[in-house]
């Protein structure tokens, strides 16, 4: 007998006469609050990540992100292969597009990425890629260390339900709340580890 | 690291009792948990330690759980759809081989850990990795994974931060969530000083042990690890029957870094992991972060189904692990446990783990829920496990903290019952089960124990003050007196409560 035999046998015979109950799902999955409120919390929360969060208009985004780069000293950043090059017109520093893919070595030299995001969570600050629209690889918003990070408002949902239910699981996923951070060294919350240490979140409203 | 005890190890003959198990004794070298505890109990930098941890994150957790009105709610339909899910265990485990599958990963059955480290160290070898990255993966721990590479001359890295302060350390882990608990910011700049150099990019000389300073070390130390190694290995929180997807949720970034810069993926998934559907996620990332950091939400989270053309790890492997597992499953009791989602909350609220700490318990899996998922997965057989449900005051806290709902009190009391039955089966006579038998003897007939209880009673002259009891019994007296046996018994009293005045007073 293989051994996915052997197991699906084994856990056939372990749950003989177990009952499967109703599952109870009285759960809140929504917040009483409207897109203002949802903006507000959504700031609030990301702040208590120590990420920069900005609200601006989308007239202000270009020169926002020009502006951002700039404040940090930014020597190159990298885009994904079909960011809008609207977003880009202030942008002083090299710009590498990820089109063709850009090894991982060669991002570990850049110092900047700028991405979009497909849902955000309100509740929790969290911040859902999807590798889709303006998103780009998993890999680009994960070596340079400040990601310049837009939230488009209407993406933005109350609770981790709403977001689920707005997700297509077949695509990679990345969930962000708040800059790459650990608790290891005697429970001191330290911002930046591995992942990005700067995060920058534009809403745009 | 050893530490010098009076007590030796029953299978390791005269070799002291060591505290921090060195890897490649993965546990099996534990001397059993009161022998443990005892070193655990003198060690005062460790109970420190302990204590401030543990005491630092019940704060925050009860914040980050206070702030959700509908906590029990959440908790409730947690342990409904674990439940759910394991009484159609084999549906969901043929249906997440088959959606993994169509989505491009190749799924691997493991009945045992043996099987498990042959499939892992197979694939590394196919690619000829010399080097592996790892996530922190507690089923990886809990098969021996890293030994098993290392026997084939395969380094495993692990890179999450606490885990590589373990590594470097020569240690093993002490608590699931922050598995160096164990140590203070000196001594992990110590360890960094000595062994980062010895093993890759040396730690800067001027080191300080501000946790800032710590992490910045680990960052440049790992990240030539994180751009050369092509093969990453992980464990998953969650593997969703439906769609085929996995998921891991940590905090540093080394998580995406694992899964998404290598070439190969390999992810050991126990079981009990699964959950049928996507959508029951929206329950488990709210009731996971808050129970473990006691964050709202952790910082990253990484989902995968497959191969994503042009994305990542381009070959995906995932192997399913039982040992032990539908054992567990078997026990009608017990099987609650299979609903554990690593949270740790319930060692940071248990009054035993606060003092003794994750080592003595001798397992992957430590505190409460190590006390009942051990014997569980492995049988009461082994003494070791056996001794673990008694590991607990029974006061409940662990069940209060569980965002899933398992009762481990009662899992604890019925896993001592089937310890003691284990031994009565199995074991020639000890002391305490003849003088078990001699009770039972005594109290099974009225008269017999109204003939005992007069001769107690006649020693009364001879000791009225009993501080010390030989043999077996001496472990009770060494820290209490025996009290004072009473005048006469409540039996003797009772049968001539008739004639006494007070009696008849109560009675009015």
């Amino acid at each position: 007998m293989s051994s996915r035999e052997r197991i699906l046998s084994s856990v056939r015979t372990a749950i003989t006469g177990a009952t499967a109950p109703v599952v109870p799902r009285g759960y809140a999955d929504r917040l009483e609050l409207d897109a203002a409120g949802q903006i507000a919390l959504l700031v609030e929360r990301i702040r208590d990540y120590k990420a920069d969060v900005r609200v601006i208009s989308q007239a202000d985004l270009a020169r926002t992100i020009g502006n951002v780069l700039g404040e940090r000293s930014a020597s190159s950043v990298v885009v994904p292969a079909d960011l809008d090059p609207q977003w880009l017109t202030t942008v002083t520093c090299e710009v590498l597009r990820d089109d063709p893919p850009l090894d991982a070595r060669r991002l570990d030299q850049v110092s900047a990425v700028v991405t979009s995001s497909a849902v955000s969570v309100a509740l929790t600050g969290t911040i859902v890629l999807d590798a889709g629209t303006a998103q780009g690889r998993r890999v680009i918003s994960l070596i340079p260390d400040l990601h310049i990070c837009v939230v488009p408002a209407q993406t933005i949902v109350g609770t981790v339900p709403e977001a689920v239910r707005r997700l297509d699981p077949v695509r990679p996923l990345t969930w962000i709340s708040g800059p790459s951070a650990t608790s290891d060294i005697e429970l001191n919350r330290v911002e930046g580890v591995h992942g990005p240490r700067n995060l920058v979140v534009l809403i745009v409203n | 690291m050893s530490r010098p005890a009076r007590h030796d190890r029953r299978r390791r003959g005269t070799e002291p009792v060591r505290l921090h198990p060195k890897p490649d004794q993965a546990f099996l070298g534990m001397p059993a948990f009161p022998d443990a505890a005892r070193v655990a109990l003198g060690d005062q930098q460790l109970r420190a330690n302990l204590r401030h941890a543990t005491h630092t994150i019940r704060a925050k957790r009860l914040n980050a759980v206070g702030e959700m009105p509908d906590w029990q709610d959440l908790r409730m339909a947690a342990a409904g759809i674990k439940d759910e899910t394991l009484a159609h265990l084999d549906d969901y485990l043929v249906q997440f081989e088959q959606a993994a599958t169509a989505a491009g990963a190749t799924v691997h059955w493991a009945v045992d850990a043996e099987e498990a480290c042959r499939i892992g160290v197979e694939i590394a070898q196919r690619h000829r990795a010399r080097d592996v990255i790892k996530v922190k993966s507690m089923a990886t721990q809990e098969i021996g994974l890293n030994e098993a590479l290392e026997a084939h001359g395969i380094h495993a890295w692990e890179t999450d931060l606490a885990e590589l302060i373990v590594q470097l350390g020569g240690d093993t882990p002490s608590h699931f969530l922050v598995p160096a608990i164990h140590r203070n910011r000196d001594e992990i700049r110590d360890i960094f000083t000595e062994r980062m150099g010895q093993v890759g990019r040396a730690a800067p000389d001027d080191l300080t042990s501000e946790p800032r300073r710590l992490a910045e070390a680990a960052r440049l130390h790992l990240r030539e690890k994180f751009l050369s190694t092509t093969v990453a290995f992980s464990g998953a929180n969650f593997a969703i029957a439906e769609t085929g997807t996995l998921v891991v949720v940590e905090s540093e970034g080394n998580g995406r870094m694992c899964l998404t810069l290598p070439d190969v993926l390999v992810s050991v998934v126990g079981i009990e992991k699964l959950l049928p559907s996507f959508a029951d996620l929206e329950v488990f990332l709210q009731v996971l972060p808050r129970s473990s950091t006691a964050e709202r939400m952790n910082p990253y989270t990484t989902m995968w189904t497959g191969v994503s053309p042009g994305d990542g790890p381009q070959e995906v492997h995932v192997i399913l692990i039982d040992n032990g597992r539908t054992r567990a499953l078997a026990d009608e009791v017990g099987r609650q446990a299979l609903r554990c989602i690593r949270c740790s909350a319930c060692l940071n609220v248990c009054p035993v783990y606060e003092r003794v700490g994750g080592h003595a318990y001798g397992s992957v899996y430590p505190g409460p829920i190590g006390a009942i998922l051990n014997p569980l997965l492995h049988g009461v057989t082994d003494e070791h496990d056996a001794q673990l449900p008694f590991a607990s005051s029974l006061c409940g806290a662990c069940y209060e903290a569980c965002p899933v709902a398992i009762d481990i009190p009662s899992v604890l009391i019925d896993q001592r019952a089937a310890a003691v039955r284990e031994k009565a089966h199995h074991r020639v006579p000890t002391a305490e089960s003849v003088a078990m038998k001699a009770a039972a003897w005594t109290f099974g007939d009225a008269k017999r124990l109204a003939r005992a209880q007069k001769t107690a009673s006649l020693g009364r002259g001879v000791a009225r003050h009993v501080g010390w009891l030989p043999g077996m019994l001496g472990g009770w007296t060494s820290s209490r007196d025996l009290p004072e046996v009473p005048r006469q018994s409540f039996r003797a009293w009772w049968s001539q409560r008739e004639d006494t005045a007070t009696v008849k007073a109560l009675e009015e």
